[in-house]
């Protein structure tokens, strides 16, 4: 039982945070906003320098072999500056998914390039229907002589844009029916891919897909192509639990300014902050800041537990941080009065990031009802 | 960083399980899960805190030069977990966890030889004179008075809700023995011996229909000086410092999850209908079951701190401000869960010792009262706008 940080630990925190508060403020958002890609790929290149899209890869893939907790570290700093860089799309989704179920082949090709810089990755997963469902996949991957074809359509894809490879799921499907999840490379340049990308939520870039007759070689498939939706449970948990880390950073971000604003913002002549009510409010998002904080690092010290366990913490955090985010961005807003709700104040695009973390593969209810499943109680939706 | 506890500490768990297992009868047992009040009864609560004086136990968090276990803070946090996971009743706390450390800290060597060795084997029963009529949240403002005659004081005024009063032989109270500028200043520390002439106590009723509290008056009662504890006007100091200890023990996740368990153990019985199947009871099943998660992994990050020597924060007003409100949830949850059972009143105390049975499952009589308790959690040990008031203060700088 040590929650410390290492001293390897500690200097990752200590350069990410450097980094993040020399390079990101509001007017880098704000051309960012303009970038085509949504971030900046020489910003890319120095997380490449600096050893962080290495970081979770495995060692005998020119990774550094980290874990969840370090990975953890980065976002948490991230959050701070509202990074807009597909860390998680390319590095703790896309990479885990070839580490967790690609052949040796597919890892030496793909998982050097994701640690040097040199390639973006993508995970289309969701479907409009499915809602949070990971199970439910309405795509299909029919067995050709030369391959697949895919057809389906994939909704709010992280920086599918950016992706030179997007890892697509899909039922495998042939003459006897359809049958379990696999998961297919497919390159950015396929025929029969079509892309609407737009600005998402909080920053960044999402798209959505249309797959309509993109075939791919037969070894596209992600690995031996056996059911991979264990796979995309164990690293959407992984996310969760990294999404959960840049959500404290972002809420601690909130709670530091909002502080400050009401030491400085005079009315009645005197600091907001002199009045009991304030106080309050704020001795509440603090809590709320902190117990978000245990829950993030709870989820990144169970990811490697058995899928229960791992499950219900990765679900429990995302559904205990989504409520305490929402109290904390919501008060922040509130506590800046009418400037709260003006793109004028940074509280707004913290705001709003908050909101997309809420919103990213499910909800408060959503990941309260998978808890309780995952401990052999059903509640009906 | 690593969140299991390592090999030689699972052993000293495996110690704990097999001395509960070994010690706690199975009629001390039932009889703590039919208490509904915060305080086990004292023929539960003594006869424990003796079986554990027996095995070295008796004062987990003190040093061992006044008779600790000489744990570190993961053994003390594993022996409170499986203590709550046992259900073995609650010790007297107000000595082993209150007026021990401050004595501890602060006693002289006389009242450290007399005091303590009482307190780790169950033979004195302590109960706290901290707030009165007129001090509530405002506790400095309290008016008891202590005046000095030759090598006593005499004390006049009156305390209310002190627990168990009407069991405890013993009281450390907090008295003015100045009128001073700042009132934290006039006040001293005092254990007051509660069979001395002038003391009488009246018994308060809560609404759960529990006599746990009372209020204690003092007439003209003589105390000898030498029961003060350190500095005449330091009293304030040693006060708070005791109300770390009863804010913050830290360890309240493990309680909250057995109590808990106990209501969705219910919930799934027949006996309520299974209650379970109702979405909103199981809904609100799981996000308590999230926040007691989130207590305890505070609770470990705390203990983490303590165990590599960093001092963990202010972070005893936040555990405390959480346990309450996880308790009340979890208890208004159970009168939910039961249903019409609810509405069932069995006025005698306690339900282990009842003439006859009870007209409702014997396991749901604490529910109801448990619930009206409960309230007082967000009032004792400083109101939960108190401790909102400490959280913008110690950690927010405001």
């Amino acid at each position: 039982m040590d929650l410390t940080l290492s001293d390897e630990q500690r200097l990752v925190r200590e350069s990410a945070e450097r980094f993040v508060a020399g390079t990101y403020n509001a007017e880098h958002r704000r051309r960012m906003a303009s970038e085509p890609l949504g971030f900046s790929a020489e910003i890319w290149k120095q997380f490449a320098e600096l050893g962080w899209l290495a970081l979770p890869i495995a060692e005998e893939h020119g990774g550094l072999g980290g874990g969840a907790v370090e990975v953890g570290i980065l976002m948490e700093a991230f959050g701070r500056g509202l990074v807009s860089e597909p860390y998680l799309s390319t590095v703790v989704i896309g990479a885990e998914l070839i580490g967790a179920c690609g052949s040796e082949a597919q890892k030496q090709a793909l998982l050097p390039k994701v640690a040097d810089g040199s390639l973006y990755l993508a995970f289309a997963h969701s479907e409009r229907a499915a809602r949070f469902d990971l199970a439910e996949v309405a795509t299909t991957a029919w067995k050709t002589a030369e391959g697949w074809r895919l057809d389906g359509r994939k909704t709010a894809v992280l920086d599918g844009n950016a992706a030179g490879q997007i890892i697509v799921s899909a039922q495998v499907a042939d003459d006897n029916g359809v049958g379990e999840l696999g998961l297919f490379l497919v390159p950015a340049e396929a025929a029969g891919l079509t892309k609407r990308d737009f600005p998402r939520l909080g920053g960044g870039r999402a798209c959505n897909l249309e797959l309509r007759g993109v075939h791919v070689s037969a070894d596209a498939v992600l690995g031996d192509g056996s059911d991979a939706l264990p796979v995309i449970e164990a690293v959407v948990d992984r996310a969760m639990a990294a999404l959960g880390a840049e959500a404290v950073g972002i809420m601690q971000t909130l709670l530091d300014q909002t502080l400050e604003y009401t030491k400085i913002r005079k009315q009645f002549g005197r600091p907001l902050s002199a009045n009991q009510v304030i106080r309050h409010r704020l001795a509440d998002m603090a809590m709320n800041c902190d117990e978000a904080r245990s829950m993030a690092l709870r989820a990144a010290l169970m990811i490697d537990a058995e899928p229960v366990a791992r499950g219900r913490a990765a679900s429990g955090a995302k559904a205990k941080i989504g409520k305490c985010a929402r109290f904390v961005a919501e008060q922040s807003v509130q506590l800046h009065g009418a400037m709260g709700v003006t793109e004028e104040l940074d509280i707004g695009s913290y705001f709003k990031r908050l909101l997309a973390f809420d919103t990213l593969f499910g909800g408060s209810a959503h990941h309260y009802r998978r808890h309780a499943a995952l401990g052999g109680r059903t509640i009906q939706a | 960083m690593d969140l299991t506890f390592n090999a030689e500490e699972r052993a000293f768990e495996q110690e704990v399980r097999d001395f509960i297992a070994q010690n706690l009868p199975a009629e001390m047992k039932h009889a703590q899960s039919l208490t509904p009040s915060v305080f086990s009864d004292p023929d539960i609560g003594i006869a424990w805190q003796k079986a554990l004086h027996a095995k070295g136990w008796g004062a987990p968090g003190w040093p061992v030069e006044h008779g600790g276990p000489d744990w570190t803070p993961a053994q003390r946090w594993i022996f409170e977990a499986e203590c709550a996971r046992a259900g073995a009743p609650n010790v007297n706390v107000m000595g082993v966890k209150m007026v021990g450390p401050v004595i501890i800290g602060f006693g002289s060597p006389e009242q450290q030889n007399f005091y303590l060795p009482r307190i780790r084997s169950g033979e004195d029963y302590w109960c706290q004179g901290y707030s009165e009529p007129g001090s509530g949240s405002d506790l400095a403002s309290l008016k008891t008075r202590a005046v000095r005659d030759g090598d006593d004081y005499i004390i006049n005024g009156t305390k209310i809700w002190t627990t168990h009063a009407h069991h405890a032989n013993r009281m450390f109270a907090l008295v003015r023995t100045n009128e001073t500028e700042r009132q934290q200043d006039g006040i001293s520390f005092i254990l007051i011996d509660m069979k001395s002439p002038g003391i009488t106590t009246r018994p308060i009723l809560t609404i759960g229909g529990d006599h746990e509290v009372n209020q204690v008056f003092f007439d003209d009662v003589r105390v000898p000086v030498a029961n003060r504890v350190g500095e005449e006007g330091k009293g304030w100091t040693y006060g708070k410092y005791l109300l770390e200890f009863e804010r913050g023990s830290g360890i309240a996740s493990a309680k909250l999850r057995e109590a808990l368990k106990t209501v969705s153990d219910l919930a799934e019985s027949e006996a309520t209908g299974r209650a379970i199947d109702d979405p909103d009871i199981s809904m609100r099943m799981s996000e308590i079951e999230v926040d007691i998660d989130t207590l305890e992994m505070t609770e470990l990050r705390v203990l983490s701190a303590l165990q590599t020597g960093q001092s963990p924060g202010a972070v005893s007003s936040l555990l405390k401000l959480r346990n309450s409100e996880i308790r009340q949830a979890v208890t208004r949850l159970g009168v939910d869960v039961i249903g019409h059972d609810g509405l069932y009143v069995e006025p005698m105390r306690p339900f282990y010792k009842l003439n006859e049975a009870p007209g409702i499952p014997e396991e749901m009589l604490p529910v109801v009262p448990e619930y009206l308790n409960s309230r007082a959690y967000t009032i004792f040990g400083g109101s939960s706008e108190i401790q909102r008031d400490i959280i913008a203060k110690m950690v927010l700088g405001l």
